[in-house]
């Protein structure tokens, strides 16, 4: 597929529904990278617009999950609210998509899990010299790490993965367009990669 | 050359003694591997290359061709079970793409691009693997490690040196140096060695020259693995 | 531990009687060990030094092993028997006792170096279980008396040579017997009738007996010997593999014990015929307490001039046999395995083609025989090819020695003419309730009640010899599940589908054992299942999913009982995994716990 195929409209979905699909998106352990990169999909937006409602997402700021037809997940599982989320986007949407590499292999905060947790705390939080060391913070409004980062699929179901660090804008453009189809997504040459 | 095997609807010719992998490569047909090197014995190893022959299936970097031989290899079938293979060696180690110098010139990567994979399915590993980078030159990333001892067999069989080997067993296998520190900065590796140069993945990495080829410009950003691998063998007669 | 520095002085003279061969290897880290405890970094360094071994090969081949040691792995060294039938009899609860005893934890050295206690593979003393090794040494018959008992012998640091000669009695628990077990074959009959034969002649009775190969795959015995004879080398070699590692077998242990001299008359008959002038025999680790044994009977065989030069007087008719011992690997029971592993390698299969018959040991032809058929091959040698062919079934002929265990009132060994039933066996070993018979150990078949009227036959169920029996208290899922682990546990790493794939099949069966089984998983399991079947590089592989695929197709119930979840659940314990942080942070808060799936909101 070519940039400029990328930038036609996407077809109406077979059997036009009567309320526009609903997509949600969240960054767990993940940078926004991949939002960042969603949004790359430029002047799409407005044809995205035309077909999905956003709930929850960072473009919204809806807090909550509602029902959904697809979910994107950035990042990988740390902490348990990670896995809160996660959970909940897994109830709600029809479809979840795993959204670039943190997702799909824990990619650069999955990197700690050779540490043992303990260590790492130590490390940080008494050892550290750049730090203050005040202690391991047990504010209740902090998440508790999980002693390993885990990648989504390891924690729920995940329909369909989107690989890349973060993916292409087309990437994303083009799974949309085929989910949106109707049709199981495929990445052409071109769209595939890990970095 | 007059004898011929069918490899799915081609027609390969062969010398005695070629493997199958062997006689495709050299008519520029790719069969996805990750363990041969045509500098180096045969091995066998990754499993990448099955290919299905009367029914059964076999490494085709091993098996040596045979008149009138039918090779099932660019299925439907045998490129799943590839792509499950190739998804083992990805949970096996850390494989952290966008980290790695030699993402872009990575055989696993660009075989898994090859073979469609989009996530590495199954649960991770996540073994603990320290680098050694007490050589002066060199690192050593055990992290991507894929056990296909290209290293230990170009070390031994052309270097002379063996400077790597195997130890342990199942899924603890793993490679270890020659010094008595277990150390690479101990050994007389050295950059003129045919080990530093087989390194399908990103274990054996020179230092100072990371990330020198920008994205886009990458051997695997500019052709497949297929087209790669298929224009280099043949016409120019060895991998290089 | 003991401080040593001068580690030449007891490597030299092992290094000697090796005549400095690199080939001898690990029979040379074994004697080392056996000296020393461990194999010190600087016995390494000799060892590199005088054999001309680069130091990376001797710790690459060395921690292939179970039983060889680059840490201090503690002056008592146990390890359980880890077979299901040990587990049945109750090896579980004695491991923890001992450890519990010990104050140790499983798997690690004692604080002052004196204990390790963790488990190994099956140790092939199922009739007599449960089992464990101590510095390999089998011990037989635990129980908590004796667990204790151990346990202050250890405490006491008593050397083994002061322990209660009880513990280490191996009993043959012959439960019938037909030809290979009757007594009565006198040394060097079958050599004298074979070389009034010629060894042509020989061949051609083994031919005509239909005798095919012990080990389970049943190869001609005839058409290796002679393909092995006719292939150009320049030496020949007999190979007895005596490398009984499949769980649930222990009839080897029992003709080595009882009938040594039919094995290797029967080797010695191998090398009239190929033209050998040694043989080696490959006894599996487990069974070192026999070497003494196995020695004195090699002595008392040369003195006879059954051995060594001019045998018989025969100018020319050259041979002498060796004894390797292995060391705690299942994978070298595979022949091209266990050639790697007499030569002084890894385990690792080989490629085949070559076959050993053409390139074996040290790439020369070579014939490696299962130590029951070289016995077999002394009786046809006396008796002759036809008579043997009358015995068993048409396409077995013969007799065979079955290992059997588990739920019977009499475990042990049962030889009878190839074509008994399963159904018979069972009722002569006294089993009742029978729900499963495991025949040919893990990489076997698993045999449910409507199949109990199977014949055990090459052409109907084959079996290198186990039997192990499970009646209805047992759960066949568990039974699955200890059988991979075993798989997982000793493949050998080379191939990438076992290597990682058995490891994987071990956590989703582990996982449905936690109860975080679904649908899901057990899609993945049929899945790793046909990965490992197709794409594998030996045997190992190739069978790992054998107890799997048979006990999904014949006790899916137990499956089905194990697939607690309609959903994908992870498999690992999410509120276990906040564990750390709630001990590191203090907190212990609802947010700092994850219930199941079906709580959340």
């Amino acid at each position: 597929m070519t940039a400029h195929d990328a930038t036609r409209p996407a077809p109406p979905p077979a059997g036009a529904p009567e309320r526009k699909p609903k997509l949600a998106t969240v960054s767990l352990a993940g940078c926004f990278g991949c939002h960042m990169s969603f949004l790359d999909i430029d002047e799409r937006l407005f044809t995205l617009i035309e077909h999905v409602t956003f709930d929850r997402s960072p473009f919204t700021d809806k807090k909550e999950v509602g029902e959904c037809d697809i979910g994107l997940i950035e990042g990988g599982v740390c902490n348990a609210e990670n896995v809160q989320i996660l959970r909940e986007f897994r109830q709600h949407c029809k479809i979840l998509v795993a959204l670039g590499a943190c997702a799909i292999n824990g990619g650069l905060p999955a990197q700690r899990n050779s540490i043992p947790l303990s260590s790492l705390l130590q490390a940080v939080y008494y050892s550290s010299p750049r730090l203050p060391h005040g202690g391991i913070p047990d504010d209740a409004e902090l998440p508790l790490l999980l002693d390993k980062v885990h990648p989504i699929h390891e924690v729920v179901k995940v329909d369909y993965f989107i690989p890349g660090c973060p993916p292409s804008a087309d990437a994303i453009w083009s799974v949309l367009r085929d989910l949106l189809a109707g049709r199981a997504p495929v990445l052409g040459h071109g769209m595939l990669h890990y970095d | 050359m007059s004898k011929t095997f069918t490899l799915d609807d081609k027609r390969i010719p062969f010398e005695d003694g070629q493997t199958i992998l062997q006689a495709a490569l050299a008519a520029s047909v790719y069969i996805p591997h990750l363990c041969y090197h045509p500098d180096l014995e045969p091995h066998g190893s990754c499993k990448l290359c099955t290919v299905k022959v009367g029914g059964r299936q076999t490494a085709a970097c091993t098996l040596r061709a045979a008149e009138g031989m039918a090779v099932e290899s660019d299925t439907g079938e045998i490129n799943a079970q590839r792509l499950a293979l190739v998804q083992m060696l990805f949970v096996e180690g850390n494989h952290f793409c966008p980290s790695c110098e030699q993402s872009g010139d990575c055989r696993l990567q660009a075989t898994a691009y090859q073979l469609g994979m989009l996530s590495p399915h199954f649960d991770h590993f996540f073994p603990n693997r320290p680098v050694d980078a007490s050589h002066p030159d060199f690192l050593l990333d055990f992290n991507r490690c894929i056990l296909c001892s290209l290293c230990v067999r170009a070390s031994r069989e052309v270097d002379g040196k063996n400077v790597f080997a195997l130890a342990g067993r199942g899924l603890k296998t793993h490679l270890i140096v020659n010094a008595p520190s277990g150390k690479l900065g101990d050994t007389d590796f050295g950059g003129a060695d045919k080990a530093a140069h087989v390194c399908p993945v990103g274990v054996i990495l020179p230092k100072r020259r990371g990330f020198a080829v920008p994205i886009g410009e990458r051997t695997f950003d500019k052709s497949s693995i297929a087209d790669y691998v298929a224009s280099r063998h043949g016409k120019r007669g060895g991998e290089k | 531990m003991e401080i040593q520095k001068n580690h030449s002085a007891y490597l030299d003279p092992i290094l000697e009687r090796h005549a400095h061969r690199a080939t001898d290897l690990l029979q040379i880290l074994r004697a080392a060990q056996e000296h020393f405890g461990w194999l010190h970094p600087e016995a390494i360094d000799h060892l590199t030094r005088r054999l001309g071994v680069p130091r990376a090969k001797i710790e690459g081949m060395a921690s292939f092993y179970a039983f060889l040691h680059l840490q201090p792995a503690g002056r008592y060294r146990v390890l359980f028997s880890d077979n299901i039938t040990d587990r049945m009899l109750g090896s579980a609860a004695l491991r923890e006792r001992m450890c519990r005893n010990l104050w140790i934890e499983p798997g690690k050295v004692s604080e002052d170096g004196l204990v390790s206690v963790d488990t190994t593979s099956c140790t092939g003393m199922c009739d007599q279980g449960p089992a464990l090794l101590v510095n390999g040494m089998a011990v037989t018959r635990l129980d908590a008396q004796r667990v204790d008992a151990i346990c202050d012998l250890i405490r006491n640091q008593a050397p083994l040579a002061a322990w209660p000669t009880e513990y280490f009695r191996v009993v043959d628990n012959i439960r019938r017997s037909d030809l290979l077990l009757n007594p009565g074959f006198i040394p060097g009959a079958a050599l004298t009738a074979a070389r009034q034969r010629g060894g042509q002649g020989l061949l051609h009775e083994i031919k005509a007996s239909g005798l095919r190969g012990r080990g389970g795959a049943g190869f001609a015995t005839a058409a290796k010997w002679e393909a092995c004879r006719d292939a150009a080398g320049e030496a020949h070699y007999v190979v007895c593999n005596a490398d009984e590692g499949e769980p649930g077998t222990f009839k080897d242990r029992v003709l080595l014990a009882r009938h040594a001299d039919e094995v290797f008359e029967g080797m010695t008959l191998c090398a009239y015929v190929i033209g050998a002038r040694k043989g080696l025999l490959y006894l599996r680790g487990e069974y070192r307490y026999l070497l003494d044994h196995l020695d004195r009977m090699l002595a008392r065989r040369r003195e006879n001039h059954l051995l060594g030069a001019s045998i018989l007087g025969q100018p020319g008719f050259d041979f002498d046999i060796e004894i390797h011992v292995g060391a705690g690997a299942y994978i070298c029971g595979e022949e091209s395995a266990l050639i790697e592993s007499l030569e002084g390698k890894r385990g690792t299969p080989r490629n085949r083609p070559p076959y050993p018959v053409t390139h074996g040991y040290l790439d020369q032809p070579t014939a490696v025989n299962n130590v029951e058929t070289f016995v077999a091959t002394c009786h046809i040698a006396l008796a002759g090819g036809a008579w043997y062919a009358g015995i068993g079934a048409a396409q077995s002929s013969g007799t065979k020695l079955l290992s059997v265990s588990g739920d019977c009132a009499r475990p042990g060994i049962y030889e009878y003419p190839f074509g008994i039933s399963v159904r018979q066996v069972l009722d002569d070993c006294g089993a009742a309730d029978t729900q499963a018979v495991q025949v040919g150990g893990p990489s076997g078949t698993t045999l449910a009640t409507h199949e109990f009227d199977r014949l055990i036959a090459f052409e109907d169920v084959p079996t290198a010899g186990a039997f192990m029996v499970f009646d209805i208290r047992r759960d066949m899922f568990e039974v699955a599940r200890n059988f991979v682990h075993f798989f997982a546990h000793e493949s050998c790493g080379f191939c990438t589908p076992c290597r990682v794939g058995t490891s994987l099949l071990r956590n989703l069966m582990d996982k449905l054992h936690n109860g975080q089984g679904s649908p899901h998983d057990f899609h993945e399991i049929e899945k790793l299942d046909r990965i490992l079947l197709s794409a594998s590089h030996c045997g190992l592989g190739h069978t790992a999913c054998n107890p799997v695929l048979d006990t999904i197709a014949k006790f899916r119930p137990a499956y089905e009982l194990r697939l607690q979840q309609r959903r994908f659940v992870p498999a690992f314990d999410l509120d276990r995994s906040l564990q750390t942080a709630r001990q590191m942070t203090g907190r212990d808060d609802g947010a700092t716990h994850l219930h199941d799936e079906g709580s959340v909101r």
